[in-house]
């Protein structure tokens, strides 16, 4: 990875050295943190400088919190809001969102950079948007108090008002941050020490407040990277070459090109960040135009390493590893499975591959790029603002300090736009013509050149005792290591055998919360798929393919011990050592998920069976517990029919009891869709699949009954936008054993297979 | 220059008669709410109406067009007050958003046909707009919600009406 990059690995937060300020500017109230890491960089910057940094309170009472997450659809600005609004007392109709730049002061509390993902947001900034809140109710109590002449101890904050109920005697907060009064300073102990509401207390976490986006969002008006119109600005289409990755080109003909009307240049890209290979820009005065040049440019690529390559290579490879004894690193090691096995009653040993898949957001990659000055604006809706400015920088040559990133609503993310491809073409356009440049990816485009999930393959052998007791379980997970590419070591993990960093983006899931005493994780990574198809974090990452291998294996080993897989579960769940706590949220979500489903319950339909998982995604330190029973109909012609999908949750605590029922439906949808209907190959290097008519995401036609059920036990806030992604494969496979006693191991499941295992 | 009737408007677009209407309601006209997704037709994000007929402005030629009533998702009303947009807010339907001015562009044009359509008969009429976000059973409501207050209105206006 290029050296702009390293540049940025994300500083830790260091709350010593920051302040809360509280204090009355010309604009109203401002509250925030100052002093945070990297705040001295952005003075130097000729940028802005706001003192203000998570909300500000206008002399109009409107309370506008700035989300320095990335929105993509999991209305995290909204929710940012309603833990800021809980403890501040404000109205929920007074709350508005900004879009936070890339300004380090806007980074993460916990992550130190700006990154959205993992479905960390909110258990992680919970905590300081309450902070925030609660600071900004003490500042403007003190300042009533003193405004009315009253003690502030004998104050009530609720609804943006505050009142004096002994002389009835009220100022709203419009009222205090006119007055000026609001002068408060809090020091990092000060802010640490601040008592917090008890859930008991909460008026606003917890309510189905309406989310601040919606209506932009019905009604053409919510502004998303694909609609930046700058002055003068031209537009871009790319073409990129037939391999995936590390094609060059040798020479670019735009003779046809310079006969289509407002075309301006073909920009080859010099692209030393190392994303992107052998692709060119064609700029002209409108999209249209663009496009039309684009498709005039005559092309001769170096078609590079790996032009022969296929789906089938790749996996050749995967396997080919996994057979050595010394590839890759232990993410878990756990006593001695392989001296278990000698001594083991039965052993069962299977291999589980998961495709090549595309994230596809329905809003194209793009990216407007524009130099004023000695600073570089780019417009682009983005999870990732503190690498991507990064990338931004290094495509123009310049310093990461002056990049301004303008975050925008994205039109879907999924992991996608962790991802800064998109910038260099803007960038480096808009600097080959000396204007503004918009460019936007066909979905050929986004499609081919997608950092996609990437193709794994999975081996896992277990052995049972005598008495049918799991005893031993190794796994080893063969894949491109998507978090290695970003070349930030912080994202890394040690190997638990000291054989340097790995990519736990890769085995999350696999250190389950089952008692298994022997238990090996082995992280391998496929070196030729990782150059051939250079991967991406797609929503829910490792614990996709993970929890497929693992959750199908234990079915195998519960079907061929004779037992009931879910009571097979239950058992594996005990609690012991480290799994204490872990594992009895996870059999109680599995338990509300048979009962909601009726599992066990009544005989099924000849032909019709359900099937169980549960998971803890996404990684056992931030896991959402999350269960899923999944009744499938299967046809004698191996036709699968998926009837219903009942998942249980587990979230600690719920801020948005409507936002999250509507992420976990969408995530258990898209557990459904990737099983069944998402396939990419790759074949001489290339992505095949280029639209909707080839890579065929789930229609409304295609969607089961989905019943939710949403565990609140009063325990920390954790996230929902994963977990139930990759709980929904494993269930439907078992479901398809019991219904039919066809064993599938590979995703997506196909009728051909399903039959082809049926008659096995 | 070819002139275009969007949103009860004339307006003339610096557009060739052969290039998509896509690309000039969002360009030209700068009415971004009309979206492009797949420019081949598959996923409905760029659904305007032409005449009343939901189209894919992404497959629809400037000159095809020319005299013909285009309405988009700024024009559907007057305030973001039809039916449908009340529904899609009243059932919290949006997540990432993107898709879903196609959604209520193609919903639009089959309640201004059929007032009550069965659940058979959204699902059909919508399986051509992909929701990456997935939001199909909100969706599914919304509609639902909206033929109903649209009946009822209709109902109640020609009990009104004089006899």
């Amino acid at each position: 990875m290029n050296e702009h990059v390293k540049n940025v690995t994300p500083e830790t937060t260091d709350l010593s050295r920051r302040s809360f300020l509280v204090g009355s500017a010309a604009t109203g109230l401002v509250l925030g943190y100052a002093g945070v890491p990297g705040i001295g960089e952005a003075l130097a910057a000729p940028s802005n400088f706001e003192p203000s940094v998570w909300y500000a309170i206008a002399p109009d009472g409107l309370v506008t919190v700035t989300c320095g997450k990335a929105d993509m659809g999991q209305h995290i600005a909204s929710t940012m809001a309603q833990i800021v609004a809980e403890e501040l007392g404000a109205k929920w109709s007074d709350m508005r969102v900004n879009l936070a730049s890339n300004d380090p002061k806007f980074n993460d509390p916990v992550l130190g950079a700006q990154i959205t993902g993992g479905s960390w947001s909110t258990m992680m900034n919970f905590d300081a948007m309450s902070r925030a809140g609660a600071a900004g109710r003490m500042a403007l109590t003190e300042g009533a108090a003193a405004a009315m002449g009253v003690p502030a101890s004998e104050l009530t904050v609720r609804d943006s008002m505050i009142v004096h109920p002994k002389s009835k005697k009220q100022m709203s907060f419009a009222d205090v941050v006119k007055s000026g009064k609001a002068t408060k300073t809090f020091t990092p102990d000060e802010l640490k020490a601040i008592k917090l509401k008890t859930p008991d207390q909460y008026t606003m976490i917890g309510v189905s407040v309406p989310q601040l986006d919606i209506p932009s969002k019905t009604n053409g008006t919510a502004k998303y990277g694909i609609d930046v119109m700058l002055p003068g600005m031209a537009y871009g289409a790319v073409v990129t070459p037939p391999v995936r990755f590390g094609a060059t080109v040798k020479s670019v003909d735009d003779s046809a090109a310079k006969k289509v009307p407002g075309f301006i240049k073909a920009v080859a890209l010099d692209d030393k960040t190392g994303t992107t290979s052998g692709w060119v820009v064609a700029v002209a005065s409108t999209y249209a135009n663009a496009k039309k040049a684009a498709q005039a440019l005559k092309i001769a690529y170096d078609g590079g390493p790996n032009a022969k390559l296929s789906s089938q290579s790749l996996l050749d490879e995967a396997m080919r590893l996994q057979k050595l004894e010394d590839s890759g690193q232990f993410f878990v090691k756990d006593g001695d499975p392989n001296a278990a096995f000698g001594t083991a009653a039965k052993v069962v040993e299977a291999e589980y591959t998961t495709s090549i898949n595309i994230h596809a957001p329905l809003e194209p990659m793009n990216a407007t790029a524009e130099f004023k000055g000695d600073i570089l604006h780019v417009y682009s809706g983005n999870q990732f603002a503190t690498r991507s400015g990064a990338i931004a920088a290094g495509a123009a040559g310049i310093d990461p300090k002056f990049v301004v990133m303008h975050q925008m609503w994205l039109g879907g993310g999924f992991g996608r736009r962790l991802d800064a491809d998109m910038m260099i073409p803007a960038v480096q356009a808009a600097k080959a013509i000396g204007k503004p440049v918009k460019v936007i990816y066909t979905r050929e485009n986004d499609m081919t050149m997608d950092f996609s999930r990437p193709l794994t393959y999975q081996k896992v052998k277990a052995g049972v005792d005598g008495d049918g007791k799991l005893v031993a379980l190794s796994h080893d997970v063969v894949s491109a290591w998507p978090t290695a590419r970003w070349g930030i070591p912080d994202f890394l993990t040690p190997s638990v055998d000291k054989k340097g960093p790995l990519d736990s983006f890769t085995v999350n899931g696999a250190d389950f919360f089952y008692t298994v005493p022997n238990h090996y994780v082995r992280a391998i990574k496929n070196e030729l798929a990782h150059n051939a198809t250079p991967s991406g974090q797609l929503r829910s990452v490792a614990p996709g393919w993970t929890f497929w291998a693992v959750e199908s294996m234990i079915d195998e080993i519960a079907a061929a011990t004779g037992k009931d897989p879910a009571q097979f579960r239950i058992s594996l769940l005990d609690g012991a050592g480290k799994n204490d706590g872990g594992a009895q949220r996870l059999r109680n979500t599995l338990l509300a998920a048979m009962g909601l489903s009726g599992y066990g319950t009544k005989p099924l339909p000849k032909g019709e069976g359900m099937g169980v998982a549960c998971v803890s995604s996404q990684e056992r330190a931030t896991a959402s517990w999350t269960a899923c029973v999944a009744h499938v109909a299967v046809a004698p012609s191996g036709e699968v029919t998926v009837k219903k999908l009942t998942v249980a949750t587990d979230v600690g605590t719920q801020v948005h009891p409507d936002n999250i029922r509507a992420q976990v439906e969408g995530a258990a949808l898209w557990g459904l869709s990737l099983a069944m209907y998402e396939k990419a190959t790759l074949k001489d290097g290339g992505i095949e699949q280029t639209n909707f008519d080839s890579y065929t995401p789930l229609r409304m036609s295609q969607m089961p009954e989905v019943a939710i059920a949403v565990i609140a036990n009063g325990e920390k806030a954790t996230g929902v936008g994963e977990p139930a992604v990759t709980v929904v494969a494993p269930a439907i496979g078992n479901a398809i054993f019991k219904a039919s006693g066809a064993r599938v191991r590979a995703l997506p499941i196909t009728a051909e297979a399903v039959k082809a295992s049926m008659k096995a | 220059m070819p002139t275009l009737t969007i949103n009860g408007r004339s307006m003339s677009v610096d557009a060739a008669n052969d290039s998509p209407l896509l690309w000039a309601i969002r360009e030209q006209l700068q009415m971004t709410g009309t979206k492009f997704g797949c420019g081949a037709g598959l996923c409905g994000a760029c659904t305007v109406h032409v005449n009343g007929e939901a189209v894919r402005s992404c497959q629809t030629m400037v000159g095809d067009v020319a005299g013909k009533k285009i309405t988009t998702i700024e024009g559907l009303s007057a305030k973001g007050d039809h039916p449908l947009q009340k529904a899609w807010v009243a059932e919290q339907v949006p997540q990432c958003g993107y898709c879903q001015s196609g959604q209520i562009m193609q919903a639009a044009s089959l309640l201004s046909k059929n007032p009550n359509p069965s659940k058979e008969e959204v699902v059909a009429h919508m399986d051509g707009n992909l929701c990456r976000c997935m939001t199909y059973s909100r969706i599914q409501k919304a509609i639902m919600r909206a033929a109903s207050e649209m009946r009822t209105a209709s109902a109640t206006s020609s009990e009104r009406r004089p006899t």
